[in-house]
């Protein structure tokens, strides 16, 4: 877990407003490849919106993006997936219709010609989700409609790394999942940060970041409360962050935090 | 003419077996998916498919066994005859041509309620060409389906551009192209069509060797398509059916293919010393091809995957970079196109084009093949074949009303009340889909 080394993807100084609105207030955020950074806060906090300015489908007002150390603009979910940022949104986005391979491939499909090569596809879904250690699933021809919730889960997270993706981010991946589910989902995220990617965390759920993440970043009302590896505090600190923007000394000015409310 | 499309994704995964045995490790590493299902997983995993609502082509099989018995025993000497034969096949021509265009429109969930008068103003279009500027067929026909590709443009343009639910789009244009038609034809009007080679397509036969040639080509060409693949899959560890299965499907497809072409080849003449009069429709060639490439389109190509995921899901396509707005506009052009033709084979049958042409129950018919065969109103599902099914049965209906001399109002109540019938099927299956998680 070495701090040390470029972020893949950094933020320096983002700031983004909605019409009279400031959502966001100069956000520094990193993420560094093999790590789970988690991103905390309230509702209304700006999680989303800072994740859509990530996927490019907010511009941002100001502020500079990094990508493995070199400036880049991403104006379009396409520069995004360009760049190797995948997300996975909260609500998944499969088409039940269609099996797993097909779901993977979405999009993006292999061709031969003007034919689709499904072979080459349904081994790559097969591939990827083998390297996953996904062992619920017993066959990439099922149809999604029958998978249970944390199988679903599981399939979006696969499609995002098929993609040869480095950092992948997760808009509360476990929401709606019962326990055993979590646990499969949660287990993934580990995974993947073990494979090299940067995973972001979006989560609600303390013990779920605990658990998972190796940094952890509050926001308060648009802006970072605190940037700390998951080691330095304990969860009544983060609770406390994530509610009133401080929490002894760590967290924002208690000038700012009163003044931003 | 009952061709059975390929299914790339009957590959059901051995569900209920592992869930008795427990999940072992062994399936953990997709070995469900590289080892070949046995005869009877698979037979196994169809009775579950259909138990949880996924009714696929049964439905239109019974139908077409159950309507044949009944008509069959109410006239048995004239349904079954070798000249009302061919006579069903002819009529069930224009309807599954249509509904071949309308699959497109309901797998995306929308509607086209224009496509039966569509069909009769492309007509209409061509007849004029033909007739009164004295254009050859050539000409003519791709007058028709260019104007169909209008006509499509135009509802898919008010559908995905500005998002007007298509059922109001398409009403508006129900009766825009009566107007149209009307104001070709003229009150009261009839255009003849008597061109050589679009009379032909509903009148005339092939010659009995060609139609032979071409149930074998067929029946050959099918088999080889479905061996190869399985062979390929086989080589390369891919999920695959049993190769017995395969095999019964590919000698059902034959039997009928040339069991079709053995019925329409018997000599249909009156008397023994009257010429020989025999041979499949030209028609049915055409609608052949037409099933080749929508089949093809849809199940092999990365549009008709665009197609079923905009059906299933819209938000999953568009959040995949697919552009959603173009496949919609696409399948009314589709839909469109495809009712022009109809319209042409209609126009050939009744060797005219009036006013009226594909008003009235036209597009009930279509509609109804789409669903009697399979295809969902609610999007996402859905086959080329289903409307070569539907076609069939609702052409046996026509047909046999007609022996029957059924009164017109008995023929509406009737076929209205299959529409509902198979749409309640479609909406049950649905929710017994929803219900066991399919
Ligand atoms: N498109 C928009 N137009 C105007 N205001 C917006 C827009 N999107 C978000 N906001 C505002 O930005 C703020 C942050 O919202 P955001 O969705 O990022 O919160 P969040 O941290 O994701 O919350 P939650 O935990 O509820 O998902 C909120 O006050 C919201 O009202
Ligand atoms: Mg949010």
């Amino acid at each position: 877990m070495s701090e040390n080394g470029t972020p893949t993807l950094e933020l320096v100084g983002i700031n983004k407003s909605f019409g009279a609105v400031h959502v966001l207030h100069d956000i520094d955020f990193a993420v560094y490849p093999g790590q789970v950074s988690a991103l905390v806060g309230d509702n209304g906090a700006g999680k989303s919106t800072l994740i859509k300015c990530i996927a490019g489908i907010h511009p941002t007002d100001s502020g500079r993006v990094l990508f493995d150390g070199r400036p880049v603009n991403i104006g379009s979910p396409r520069d995004a997936a360009a760049l190797g940022i995948e997300i996975v949104y909260q609500d998944l986005a499969l088409a039940d219709n269609l099996d797993i391979a097909q779901n993977m491939f979405l999009g993006r499909e292999r061709k031969k010609g003007i034919v689709l090569d499904e072979a080459s596809m349904e081994q790559a879904a097969r591939e990827t989700l083998a390297k996953l250690s996904v062992r619920t699933v017993k066959s990439v021809r099922q149809q999604v409609a029958s998978l249970s919730g944390g199988q679903r889960q599981t399939v979006a997270i696969a499609k995002a790394v098929l993609w040869e993706s480095k950092v992948v981010i997760l808009d509360e991946p476990t929401a709606a999942l019962g326990v055993a589910q979590t646990r499969q989902v949660l287990d993934l995220v580990r995974r993947l940060a073990e494979t090299g990617h940067g995973v972001v965390l979006i989560s609600h759920n303390m013990n779920d970041v605990f658990e998972v993440a190796d940094r952890i970043t509050a926001l308060y009302l648009g802006r970072v409360a605190a940037d700390v590896k998951r080691s330095d505090v304990t969860h009544s600190q983060v609770v406390e962050l994530i509610t009133t923007g401080r929490s002894g000394d760590l967290g924002l000015a208690p000038s700012t935090a009163a003044e931003s409310i | 003419m009952s061709t059975e499309t390929p299914e790339p994704n009957v590959v059901e995964p051995a569900r209920d077996a592992a869930k008795s045995a427990g999940p072992t490790l062994a399936d953990a590493d997709f070995s469900a998916d590289t080892r070949e299902q046995t005869v009877s997983t698979s037979i196994n995993n169809y009775v579950v498919k259909l138990r949880s609502g996924d009714l696929g082509a049964l439905p239109a099989i019974l139908g077409l066994v159950v309507l044949i018995a009944l008509f069959w025993a109410l006239r048995p000497e004239t349904f079954l005859s070798k000249g009302n034969i061919a006579n069903l096949m002819v009529q069930a021509l224009p309807v599954t041509i249509l509904a071949m265009g309308l699959v497109f429109i309901l797998l995306l969930g929308e509607i086209d309620l224009s496509a039966g008068v569509a069909s009769g103003a492309c007509a209409a279009v061509m007849a004029k060409l033909l007739v009164d500027a004295g254009q050859n067929w050539v000409v003519a026909v791709l007058a028709a389906a260019v104007t169909g590709v209008v006509i499509g443009a135009v509802i898919g343009a008010l559908v995905a551009i500005v998002r007007i639910p298509s059922f109001v789009v398409t009403l508006a244009l129900f009766l825009g192209l009566q107007g149209i038609a009307l104001k070709l034809i003229g009150e009261g009007g009839t255009v003849p069509v008597h061109d050589k080679v679009i009379y032909a397509l509903a009148n005339k036969y092939m010659p009995v060797w060609l139609g032979w040639t071409l149930a074998l080509v067929c029946a050959l060409g099918y088999a080889a398509i479905q061996l190869l693949r399985w062979q390929r899959q086989n080589a390369k560890g891919l999920s695959r059916r049993p190769l017995a299965l395969i095999l019964v499907q590919v000698a059902l497809v034959a039997i009928a293919l040339l069991g079709g072409a053995y019925v329409l080849n018997l000599n249909r003449a009156r008397t023994p010393l009257a010429p020989f009069f025999g041979g499949v429709p030209w028609g049915v060639p055409l609608v052949a091809v037409l099933l080749i490439i929508c089949t093809f389109v849809l199940s092999r190509t990365p549009y008709g995957r665009h197609v079923y995921a905009v059906g299933g899901n819209a938000e999953a396509a568009r959040r995949a970079g697919i552009n959603v707005t173009s496949i919609r506009m696409s399948v009314f052009m589709i839909g469109s196109v495809l009712a022009a033709i109809s319209g042409i084979v209609a126009a050939s049958r009744l060797n005219s084009v009036t006013p009226d042409a594909g008003a009235g129950n036209t597009l009930l018919y279509a509609v109804g093949a789409a669903v009697i065969g399979g295809t969902s109103l609610f999007g996402g599902k859905g086959k080329a074949r289903d409307a070569i099914l539907g076609g069939l049965v609702i052409s046996i209906i026509d047909n046999g009303l007609g022996l029957l001399g059924a009164k017109a109002y008995a023929n509406y109540l009737i076929t209205g009340g299959f529409l509902l019938l198979a749409a309640s099927i479609d909406a049950l299956a649905r929710r017994r889909r929803s219900a066991t998680g399919r």
